[in-house]
């Protein structure tokens, strides 16, 4: 079962989610400390590691809009999230697949803080509410990378059989 | 069926006859292009060769280019220590396409590109930045992707698992009045289709507005297409992009073009005319949030903003200047200047326009990103109003999520800083 930690509304930028002046930290290990840095509670309880593996932000149309910053990514991959959201910006949900952020598209999908959800390959249901909301399954071509592992190791193996 | 623009060129990126929508390919790359964020694109890099006993060395090192530019002169240890990577690693891999922090061949990479005719028509080109979508300005497939990503390019020469995409076809007919710009247009539209609009699309561009309009001012609304959503804006290349490649960015012999199918099929057919337009106003915090200057008119600014990849070209700042000639700014407001390029920069000194922006009371800086990501320089108070020429104003952009970023052209931008409130340009400000 996985928990509502966050909701957000529509078109929430990568300057939302990490903004630029962070943008001089680039180790994964490092990034997820300035996760939603001007959400200054939320960031605090990132950084003290409050929030369990797997807890779920919800967002509306378009989340991570904007720059094609990885950091955006590997800040909610480092601490486990999962993204609902009812669609993504190009960039950021390939930079998601391509580390291995877990990102759902949903488009109908209604949940609050604290909601409990049950997440499966086709929808979401919100145990809080009772409601269920179907799931768009991934761009075709982004399933070998996440078949793979990301695309670090998808890679690997294209090199080696280049060889 | 005939094929749009982006398929012709993923056909010959795929040495295939034809391509569909929705075809998922691996085209090579003809050019891939970093910045600063090169420093996580090496890590990333170096990481794919682990354990495989291959020494990590990039596919081709004339097909990179790295471009310092977002945090240029370095504001803290840490990102001079990123670019003293990114320097290493050019000279490692013998990467000739690289700019340094210089006043005769530096500034931002969706300046440096063009200008020294790194990319041509029917090239695909990838860059970890989202505002490469500029490109399409030359005819490209140009589109914004994350450090991974080019760090698998960087190793494989092609970028893997791309979705041929749909196209939306934009025809702007008509003529621009006077002080209404490329920037009005792309504003206009994304305020139209909204922030994902075009999502997954590419933007094409048509129309007699198009063709009669300098590269200077493609590269404006081509940049950002990416604030529709759109993977790619493209105008498709005409006599004005060989001019260009060859009289401004030194281009020798012949430049091959392509064309969309006429029985191309789009998505999507948007008609704009560009005599109806006038100035427009992106207002926080999201950049289809936009609204016709007269609406808007008589908001205070605190600090006006000339410059980025978006709006720092040579015509940019002329204009700015004949608004601004023999005037002075408003007390109530700071004015920053960053030219695009160092050889805009040189081209606007010698021109006279940095000296009569500055006798109006304007600040110059160096050629960088600057103020337009509020990294470090330019930052707002709280409670401070940014208007700018730059092509985002997502809640913080500026350093500060107290403050307010409005988007404007160059022309609303230095009528603005006359009076210290937004301002029509056609009202003889």
């Amino acid at each position: 079962m996985f928990k509502v930690v966050l909701k957000l509304g529509d078109d929430v930028s990568t300057d939302i989610v990490y903004p630029g002046r962070f943008m001089a930290t680039v180790l994964p290990s490092e990034t997820p400390q300035y996760a939603f840095a001007d959400m200054v509670d939320f960031n605090a309880r990132v950084k003290k590691k409050e929030i369990q593996p797997q807890s779920v932000i919800v967002a509306g149309k378009n989340f991570g809009c904007g720059s094609s910053r990885e950091q955006a990514a590997s800040c909610l991959k480092g601490p486990e999230f999962t993204v609902i959201a009812r669609n993504f910006a190009r960039i950021f949900l390939q930079n998601s697949i391509n580390l291995g952020l877990n990102t759902i598209i949903c488009p109908r999908i209604e949940a609050g803080e604290g909601d409990d959800l049950d997440i499966s390959a086709t929808q979401v249901v919100n145990r809080t509410t009772g409601k269920s909301f179907e799931v768009v399954p991934l761009p075709r071509a982004r399933q070998a990378i996440i078949d793979a592992g990301g695309l670090i190791p998808y890679t690997r193996q294209r090199l080696l059989q280049k060889r | 069926m005939g094929m749009t623009y982006v398929q012709k060129v993923l056909a010959k990126a795929t040495d295939q006859a034809s391509v569909k929508v929705g075809d998922v390919l691996e085209p090579r790359v003809d050019l891939a292009m970093s910045h600063e964020n090169g420093a996580l694109v090496i890590n990333q890099f170096q990481e794919i060769y682990q354990g495989t006993g291959l020494e990590a060395r990039v596919w081709d090192p004339e097909k990179i280019a790295l471009i310092l530019d977002h945090r240029i002169p370095a504001e803290s240890a840490k990102t001079a220590t990123n670019q003293k990577k990114v320097r290493a690693f050019a000279a490692d891999q013998g990467i000739h396409k690289f700019h340094d922090i210089r006043g005769d061949e530096g500034g931002i990479c969706h300046q440096i590109l063009p200008e020294n005719g790194y990319v041509r028509p029917g090239y695909v080109v990838v860059g970890t930045d989202s505002h490469t979508t500029s490109h399409g300005a030359l005819g490209a497939f140009a589109f914004g992707i994350g450090a991974t990503e080019m760090a698998s390019v960087w190793a494989l020469g092609r970028i893997l698992n791309v979705e041929v995409p749909e196209t939306i076809k934009v025809v702007v007919q008509g003529k621009f009045h006077r002080y209404v710009l490329p920037k009005d247009l792309i504003l206009a539209l994304i305020g139209q289709i909204s922030a994902e609009g075009a999502n997954f699309k590419v933007i094409e561009f048509h129309g007699p507005a198009i063709e009669t309009m300098s590269t200077s001012g493609r590269l404006t609304i081509c940049n950002m297409a990416v604030e529709a959503g759109a993977t790619s804006g493209i105008v498709p290349a005409d006599d004005e992009t060989v001019r260009y490649l060859h009289e401004e960015a030194g281009v020798k012999g012949k430049v091959e073009v392509l064309q969309a199918d006429t029985d191309a099929v789009y998505a999507q057919e948007i008609e704009i005319d560009a005599s109806q337009l006038e100035p427009q106003i992106a207002c926080p915090h999201t950049v289809d949030n936009v609204k016709s200057i007269r609406e808007i008119a008589g908001k205070p600014v605190n600090q006006i903003v000339i410059g980025s990849c978006t709006n720092g070209r040579l015509d940019d700042i002329q204009i700015a200047a004949r608004i601004l000639k023999g005037k002075k700014i408003s007390r109530s407001v700071r004015m920053l200047v960053f030219p695009a390029s160092a050889r805009i920069y040189r081209q606007a000194l010698k021109d006279g326009y940095l000296a009569t922006l500055m006798e109006a009371g304007a600040v110059v800086m160096n050629s960088g990103c600057g103020p337009c990501l509020g990294v470090h320089q330019g930052a707002l108070a709280d409670g401070d109003v940014a208007l700018a020429t730059t092509n985002r104003n997502f809640k913080g952009r500026m350093g500060n999520p107290a403050s307010e970023v409005y988007l404007c052209s160059p022309a609303v931008a230095a009528a603005s800083a006359l009076t210290g409130q937004i301002t029509d340009p056609r009202k003889g400000a």
